[in-house]
């Protein structure tokens, strides 16, 4: 596969929200405006380079029973960077996604990742993997914030259209749910004329 | 009093899975029999309550006098992870019966965000329980672990009967699976909104 | 692939990346300390200025104990008299603390006040951070207008849907007037006003016949 190949695949075909239907916590958590979700994506997606590609190089030396704590610990090490390029650089981003930064470490794309490419394949190809996926899951988090704002506060990208509040329940949990419901459906039915 | 509100808000107010999103991987992946429901929730509160008594514990007895707060993450997440892996052992010397239901789902829990999420949340967040903003104590934080990972089991047992029902009837094709369990969700997380405000 | 796995090298494979990674996270934190320190201040200062009228030289940090309770302050200072106090100060929310920083001039007027953080919902309480609701404690006199919400029989037009927040956040203000009462006079404010401050955060519980949801 070549490497452009390696990064699209993961923004249509194997999207990890619509498709594998992995991470779903900061999915759903997260994703109360597009700027939030955006911000949730390209944080994944940072630790989900470097952890790709740490991975990658380290997986050679590491015996096959301890295999799954070391890349946590790889993955827990480069998601506590981020926690501190964030505070140190965006802190109202880190202050408004809070809790879901450190979960990163347990978001099963990432282990996933680590796990069903990175360890077999080289750096520069998990690099592209881990590109690839992170973008398809941050495409994914900005659409679904993107129509919980629009719907849920008459909003876009912070930029108010509709005065007034929107369909409130659409920016609170059963809204996220719906949401991501019907957003999966609708994917579907547009990759399967394909 | 105050333990009895935070276990109010815990379980059904500020329900883990409904309101919180802590925990949706098994919330969707493993909920399609109720006995598989039960067996994960089992697990996941005896996880929960150990794993929050030994982070809480961790944190203020090892991290914040050695000032290496900084390391809560990757400490946390390593500890769980091996107690996930000593209950295992410990479980299936002890209790055979006890692991054969819930040790299939042992393995999946040191990756549940719901986990290391309490564990989180008990020594970061102020709450305000019975008044002024406070961190919680070691007991509080107990009470609150195990009745939040209760509220897990009560979604999760919910849940795993209406999709129990769904599975009998004639779904279209594209909301199959995922996405008619999503919306299922989102109905169930309505119902739960009318908890909001009762603490 | 991977390598053979035995007990000499699993257990020194799992010490070597822990300490690569310990070592790691020590370098990256000594770096950004310093930017982190300065995100924080930042943010500090900001609220500071937005609470207080102009002032010249740096805000002075105090703490003051009010019934039972250590509350931080900033004096700032005009020409060298001075212009008024940031006070912090927090009180419970729907979903959490709602904390304030409160700035009151020199004469006892309430000049602004900023939401430093808060856990509200999205849409419902969380607008209290929004102009609409916080404009209201701007140049808000408490000697001409009662501080409590509309429904409570004060002037404070509650947020929508939303009272519980909107009390919190009077209350917040109430109880920084008081710490601002403490400060002016040098003594503890009697015990019976510093409860009353905090008293109507615990359990606010009615729900204006279901209309309210926070």
């Amino acid at each position: 596969m070549s490497k452009l190949q390696l990064i699209t695949k993961g923004l249509i075909k194997e999207n990890p929200t619509f498709v594998l239907i992995l991470g779903m916590c900061p999915t759903l958590a997260t994703t109360t405006s597009a700027m939030n979700g955006m911000g949730m994506g390209f944080a994944t997606l940072f630790v989900l380079v470097l952890s790709n590609m740490a991975i990658s190089a380290a997986a050679p030396y590491i015996p096959d029973k301890v295999r799954i704590p070391s890349y946590i610990v790889i993955i827990a090490a480069f998601v506590t960077i981020l926690q501190f390029i964030m505070q140190a650089y965006t802190p109202a981003m880190y202050e408004t996604l809070g809790l879901f930064i450190p979960l990163i470490v347990v978001n099963c794309i990432v282990l996933g990742r680590a796990e069903a490419f990175a360890n077999k394949n080289s750096v520069i190809d998990s690099a592209c993997d881990g590109l690839g996926i992170g973008l398809g899951f941050t495409l994914a988090l900005t659409v679904l914030g993107l129509i919980r704002e629009i719907i849920g506060s008459g909003s876009a990208f912070g930029f108010k259209f509709i005065s007034g509040d929107g369909i409130l329940v659409f920016v609170l949990a059963p809204g996220a749910f719906l949401a991501l419901g019907y957003l999966i459906v609708l994917f579907r039915k547009l990759t399967a004329k394909k | 009093m105050e333990y009895i509100i935070i276990i109010i808000s815990a379980i059904f107010v500020n329900n883990i899975l409904l309101s919180q999103f802590l925990g949706c991987c098994p919330f969707l992946g493993v909920s399609n029999k109720l006995s598989t429901a039960v067996g994960m929730s089992g697990a996941v509160c005896f996880v929960i309550t150990l794993a929050t008594l030994v982070t809480y514990l961790l944190q203020y007895y090892v991290l914040v006098p050695l000032h290496i707060e900084f390391m809560q993450t990757i400490s946390f997440i390593l500890v769980i992870a091996a107690l996930v892996q000593m209950v295992e052992i410990v479980l299936k010397k002890v209790s055979p019966s006890l692991y054969q239901a819930l040790g299939i789902f042992l393995p999946l829990i040191t990756t549940n965000c719901a986990v290391l999420g309490v564990a989180l949340i008990v020594v970061t967040k102020e709450f305000t329980f019975g008044g002024e903003p406070h961190m919680l104590n070691l007991a509080e934080s107990i009470v609150y672990a195990f009745a939040t990972s209760v509220g897990f089991g009560v979604a999760m047992v919910l849940f795993a009967g209406l999709r129990e029902q769904l599975a009998l009837n004639k779904v279209p094709k594209a909301f199959q699976g995922i996405p008619i369990a999503l919306i299922t969700a989102s109905i169930l997380a309505l119902a739960f909104m009318g908890f909001s405000g009762l603490v | 692939m991977a390598v053979q796995s035995s007990f000499k090298n699993m257990v020194l494979c799992l010490l070597v990346i822990c300490f690569v990674s310990s070592a790691l996270l020590a370098v990256v934190y000594a770096v950004t300390k310093a930017p982190i320190e300065a995100a924080a201040a930042a943010k500090t200062n900001n609220a500071i200025a937005q609470v207080v009228p102009e002032f010249d030289g740096t805000p002075e940090l105090s703490q003051i104990n009010v019934a039972g309770t250590d509350y931080t302050y900033y004096k700032v200072s005009k020409d060298g008299a001075v212009a008024g106090y940031a006070i912090m100060a927090a009180a419970t929310g729907f979903s959490g603390p709602v904390s304030l920083m409160v700035g009151i001039t020199a004469d006892g007027i309430i000049y602004n006040t900023s939401v430093l953080s808060q856990s509200e919902t999205p849409g419902l309480g969380a607008k209290c951070t929004e102009p609409a609701f916080a404009d209201q404690f701007r140049n808000f006199n408490p000697a001409e207008k009662v501080l409590k919400v509309k429904k409570d029989g004060g002037d404070v037009d509650a947020i929508t849907a939303s009272t519980i927040t909107s009390r919190a956040y009077t209350n917040a203000v109430q109880i920084a007037l008081d710490v601002y009462k403490a400060i002016t006079t040098g003594a503890r404010p009697d015990a019976a006003s510093g409860a009353s401050a905090s008293a109507g955060g615990s359990s606010e519980t009615d729900n204006n016949g279901g209309q309210d949801n926070e």
